[in-house]
C-alpha cells in the first residue's frame, strides 16, 4: 500500500506572528518555519503504517518556495521513502492546492492520502475535504484512530461530544487531528540519512493545474488589545461590576 | 557517528571554523568531515548581539561576502557616543576603539544564517536542535567527542514515552564554540584546571529590543552608545540605539555583572534607559517587535582561560575574545574561529593520533589582531571598579596617553563576589511600566519566543536545594528574582506566613546564563534543555 503524505511549510507554532505594518498580510520575514503540526501526525501514522508493514512507501509531498525542501527533508527523516516538491513563489488558496493535489495523486496512485486536518497559518480546515471531493473518494476528516481493514480504512472520527467511526474503501483521503498520536522526536542519524533520500523538485507549473482561486486577501489585523484588569476592593462592588458594566449577570 | 572535528555551537566562531576547515580540506584535495551541533531550533535562533560588525573576519573568510549576499545591509553613517545624567545627554567625544567607518549595523542572527548556508555549501553537516549535553572522553580522559542531550524525559528524569536517547559524536578534534559562559565549557574548565594561573571571567548582561519606529524618527545607519544614567556611578554599564533597514532600530542596555547592590534590576534600568529625553523620542509612535537577552564576556585578556586541552580547544566567547572599548566581538570570535580550523587542520594532516592537543592554537592567535588588541584594551575595563568618574579618567588615561602599553595589568574578581549584602545597600525604586515605552518582564518574554516542551526535567539545576532560603533570600534578598531577564525565578508565598519559596519558571529562559553566573552561592547550574527549545529569536 502506497501512502501520500501531505506537508505545508508553515510559521512555527511557538512563534508569535503580526501584521506587515501595512496590514497586506502577515510579516514572515526571518521567523522561524516548520512542518504544519496537523502534517507531522499526518507524517507520523504515515510512518507507524509503514513500520508495521501495512504500507509498502510512503511519499511525502508539498507545494511551496524552495525553502520547503527543509519542511521535505524533516518529513524524510521522520521517515518518507521520498520527497516531491512543486515550487511556486505564490501563496495558494486550498482549493488550489486541492487541484494540485489530485493532480500529483493521478501520477502516484497512492491508496491514501493522510494529511492535517488544517494548516495552522490559515485555520482553513478545507484542503482534504475538496481534494475527496475532487478525486471522488471516501474521507475520513479529524481522525483520532486509524485501522487498516480488508481493502478499507477505518477510522476513528473526533464529533462534537464524542466519536463517530466509519469505514471507507480503499483509495480514500484522511486528516488528522491532535489526538491520533504524538509525533516521535527526530533522531540525528535519521536526519543524516535523509540527506540522502530522493527529493524531487518541479515547478508547480509542471502539473497544468489552474492557480486561479477566486479569492482575494484584503487585509489582514491584529485582535484588538485586551484591556487591562481591575482589583476591586469586595464582593459588593465585584458584583456591582458583573452586573452593570460587563451586565453578564 | 564518527567525524573529523565537531563544533559545538553554530554561532559566528563555530560557523568561521566550520567553514575554515572545509575550505582548507579542498584546497588540499583531502576529505575532512565536519559536523556542527546547535541547540537552538534553528541556526541564528539562540544569536543575540548589538550588533555594529567590523567585517574583517569576514572579508579573511569570504572575501566575496558582497557576491554572495551575506547580509551586512546597513553601513555606519554617524556615531554618536553620550554621558547621559538624568534628563540631559552631553555628546562626548567618540572614543577611537568606537569609530566605525566601514562597519555595518546587522542582526548577527541573520549573518550566522547565512554563514551556515554557506558552511552547509561547503559540505558541512549542520545539525539545529541538537544540543551536546555532555562531554565524553577517552582512557586517557582526552576529549572524544560529546554526546546530544536526551529527548523525552519526565520531570524526575525517567524515560518518557517518547524517550530518544542522546547521540555519542566522536571526533578527532572538539571545537568548543559556545557562545558566552557555554555549559561545557565550564565542566572542561574545572576538568583541565583551564582557569590556573589566570583570573576569572567577568561578564556583563544584554537585554535588547528591536523596535519598527514611525518612519519620520528612522536615521538608517546611526549608532549612539551611552554611559551614566540610569545607572549609579558604582556600576558598570551602558545603551546603544542602532538604526537598521526598514524602520527597524534595535535598542540595548549592558550592566556589568560585577555590580554591588542586589536590589538592582537589569531588566529595569534597560526599560528606564528608552525613557530618556535623548532616547525616547525614537520609539514614540512606534512597536516593539522583538526582546532579548544574552549574557557578554568582558574579562579580555586577564580573563581569558588555556585554550587548548587534549582532543579539544575552546573557541570564541566561550572562552572569551570580546573588546570591551570597542564594544565588539563578533569579529574576533570569527577570527578565533578561523585560527582555530587552521591550528586543527594542520594537527589533523600531519598526525593520526588520537585525543592530542592543538596547543599551538594560542601561539597562532598572539600574532593576530584579536591578542594583540585585547592587550592594548586590558586594563581599561577593570578600571571601572574603581566608580564610573576613575574609570573613566583612567580608560582616558590608559588610551590617550599609555596607548595600551602601561607597564601594568589589573586584575579582575570575580562577579559573583562582588555582590554586597542587602543590608548594605539601597532598595531601588524603579518606575512601573507604561504599556507603550515600557514595559513588565512577562511581555517581555512573550516576545523571545521562547519555548521549553513541557514535562521535561528543569534545566536550572540547584546544587543545593536549602540555599536560597538560607543565604539568597535572607541576606540577598533573592537577588535572581532581578537580574534574571526572563522572569524564570520568582519567591512566592508557601503556606507558612513568614516563608518565601523560590519557583524557577524553567519554560521562561532565555538562555542567557546570568544566574549561572551571578548566583552569589554559586549554586546554579545552567545545562541544555531539550533539543529546540529556547528563544526563536527573529534575527537578533
Amino acid at each position: 500500500m502506497k501512502v501520500l503524505v501531505p506537508v505545508k511549510r508553515v510559521v512555527d507554532y511557538t512563534v508569535r506572528v503580526r501584521p506587515r505594518s501595512d496590514g497586506s498580510d502577515v510579516d514572515i520575514a526571518n521567523l522561524k518555519m516548520s512542518m504544519n503540526p496537523f502534517d507531522e501526525i499526518a507524517m507520523e501514522e504515515a510512518v507507524r503504517l509503514r513500520e508495521a508493514g501495512v504500507a509498502t512507501e510512503v511519499v511525502a509531498v508539498s507545494i511551496g518556495p524552495a525553502a520547503s525542501q527543509d519542511t521535505l527533508r524533516t518529513a524524510l527523516a521522520f521517515g518518507a521513502d521520498r520527497a516531491l516538491l512543486l515550487e511556486t513563489e505564490e501563496s495558494l488558496a486550498p482549493v488550489v492546492i486541492s487541484r494540485a493535489l489530485a493532480a500529483v495523486v493521478g501520477e502516484e496512485s497512492p491508496d491514501l492520502v493522510l494529511m492535517g486536518k488544517q494548516a495552522i497559518d490559515d485555520d482553513c480546515n478545507q484542503t482534504a475535504q475538496m481534494l475527496a471531493a475532487r478525486l471522488g473518494w471516501g474521507q475520513g476528516t479529524f481522525a483520532c484512530r486509524l485501522e487498516m481493514g480488508d481493502g478499507e480504512v477505518i477510522v476513528t472520527r473526533e464529533v462534537d461530544g464524542g466519536t463517530r467511526i466509519v469505514a471507507l474503501k480503499l483509495p480514500a483521503v484522511v486528516s488528522t487531528d491532535l489526538r491520533l498520536n504524538e509525533p516521535r522526536y527526530i533522531k540525528l542519524p535519521n536526519i543524516m540519512k535523509a540527506k540522502k533520500k530522493p527529493l524531487d523538485r518541479r515547478p508547480l507549473d509542471s502539473l497544468g493545474v489552474d492557480t486561479r482561486s477566486g479569492i482575494r486577501m484584503v487585509s489582514v489585523a491584529e485582535p484588538p488589545a485586551r484591556k487591562p484588569g481591575v482589583r476591586v476592593a469586595d464582593v459588593g462592588e465585584l458584583l456591582d461590576k458583573l452586573k452593570n458594566e460587563a451586565q453578564v449577570i | 557517528m564518527e567525524f573529523d572535528v565537531v563544533i559545538v555551537g553554530a554561532g559566528p566562531a563555530g560557523l568561521a571554523a566550520a567553514i575554515r576547515l572545509r575550505q582548507q580540506a579542498e584546497q588540499a584535495g583531502q576529505d575532512l568531515s565536519v559536523c556542527v551541533l546547535e541547540k537552538g531550533s534553528e541556526v541564528g535562533a539562540h544569536i543575540l548581539s548589538g550588533a555594529v560588525f567590523a567585517p574583517r573576519a569576514l572579508d579573511e573568510l569570504l572575501p566575496d561576502w558582497r557576491e554572495r549576499g551575506a547580509p551586512l545591509n546597513t553601513a555606519v553613517s554617524e556615531d554618536q557616543f553620550l554621558l547621559l545624567t538624568q534628563g540631559r545627554a552631553l555628546r562626548l567625544p567618540t572614543p577611537p576603539q568606537m569609530h566605525n567607518q566601514g562597519n555595518y549595523i546587522i542582526s548577527l542572527g541573520n549573518l550566522c544564517r547565512w554563514l551556515a548556508e554557506q558552511a552547509e555549501a561547503l559540505g558541512v553537516e549542520v545539525l539545529p536542535g541538537f544540543p551536546a549535553a555532555e562531554v565524553l572522553h577517552d582512557e586517557q580522559g582526552a576529549v572524544k567527542g560529546v554526546a546530544t542531550a536526551d529527548m523525552g524525559r519526565n520531570p524526575d528524569g525517567s524515560e518518557g514515552p517518547r524517550f530518544e536517547p542522546g547521540v555519542e559524536l566522536h571526533a578527532r578534534q572538539t571545537l568548543f564554540c559556545e557562545g558566552c559562559h557555554g555549559s561545557l565549557t565550564k565542566t572542561l574548565i574545572d576538568r583541565f584546571r583551564l582557569r590556573e594561573g589566570v583570573g576569572p571571567q567577568t561578564y556583563g548582561l544584554g537585554i535588547k529590543e528591536v523596535w519598527e519606529v514611525d518612519p519620520t524618527r528612522h536615521r538608517p545607519g546611526q549608532v549612539i552608545h551611552s554611559v551614566g544614567w540610569p545607572l549609579d556611578t558604582h556600576t558598570y554599564g551602558g545603551g546603544f540605539l542602532y538604526h537598521l533597514e526598514d524602520n527597524r532600530v534595535a535598542v540595548g542596555f549592558i550592566v556589568g555583572l560585577d555590580y554591588e547592590n542586589p536590589y538592582l534590576s537589569p531588566f529595569e534600568e534597560m526599560q528606564r534607559f528608552k525613557t530618556h529625553p535623548a532616547i525616547r523620542p525614537v520609539f514614540e509612535g512606534g512597536k516593539r517587535i522583538a526582546y532579548g537577552a544574552r549574557a557578554l564576556v568582558e574579562g579580555g585578556l586577564q580573563g581569558l582561560p588555556k585554550l587548548s586541552f587534549p582532543g579539544g580547544l575552546l573557541v570564541g566567547d566561550t572562552a572569551g575574545f570580546l573588546d570591551v572599548p570597542r564594544i565588539k566581538g563578533s569579529d574576533n570570535a570569527m577570527k578565533s574561529g578561523i585560527t582555530a580550523a587552521e591550528s586543527v587542520f594542520n594537527l589533523l594532516t600531519s598526525s593520526a593520533a588520537e585525543g592530542i592537543e592543538a596547543s599551538d592554537f594560542r601561539r597562532r592567535l598572539d600574532n593576530t589582531w584579536v591578542i594583540q588588541e585585547l592587550h592594548r584594551a586590558r586594563n581599561i575595563r577593570p578600571g571601572f571598579r574603581w566608580g564610573f568618574w576613575a574609570g573613566l579618567a583612567h580608560a582616558a588615561v590608559d588610551t590617550y596617553v599609555f596607548r595600551g602599553r602601561a607597564p601594568w595589568t589589573l586584575r579582575h574578581q570575580a562577579d559573583h563576589e562582588r555582590l554586597r549584602p542587602a543590608r548594605d545597600c539601597q532598595p531601588i525604586d524603579y518606575p512601573r511600566p507604561d504599556g507603550n515605552i515600557t514595559f513588565d518582564r512577562l511581555s517581555s518574554v512573550f516576545l523571545s519566543n521562547t519555548h521549553h516542551e513541557e514535562g521535561q526535567p528543569v534545566h536550572l539545576k540547584l546544587r543545593d536545594l536549602q540555599r536560597p532560603a538560607l543565604l539568597n533570600l535572607p541576606v540577598y534578598e533573592g537577588p535572581e528574582a532581578r537580574y534574571c531577564p526572563a522572569g524564570v525565578y520568582e519567591y512566592v508565598e508557601t503556606g507558612d506566613a513568614n516563608a518565601l519559596r523560590l519557583q524557577i519558571n524553567a519554560q521562561n529562559c532565555v538562555h542567557c546564563k546570568t544566574c549561572d553566573i551571578k548566583d552569589p552561592g554559586q549554586n546554579i547550574d545552567w545545562v541544555v534543555p531539550q533539543g529546540g527549545d529556547g528563544p526563536n529569536y527573529p534575527g537578533m
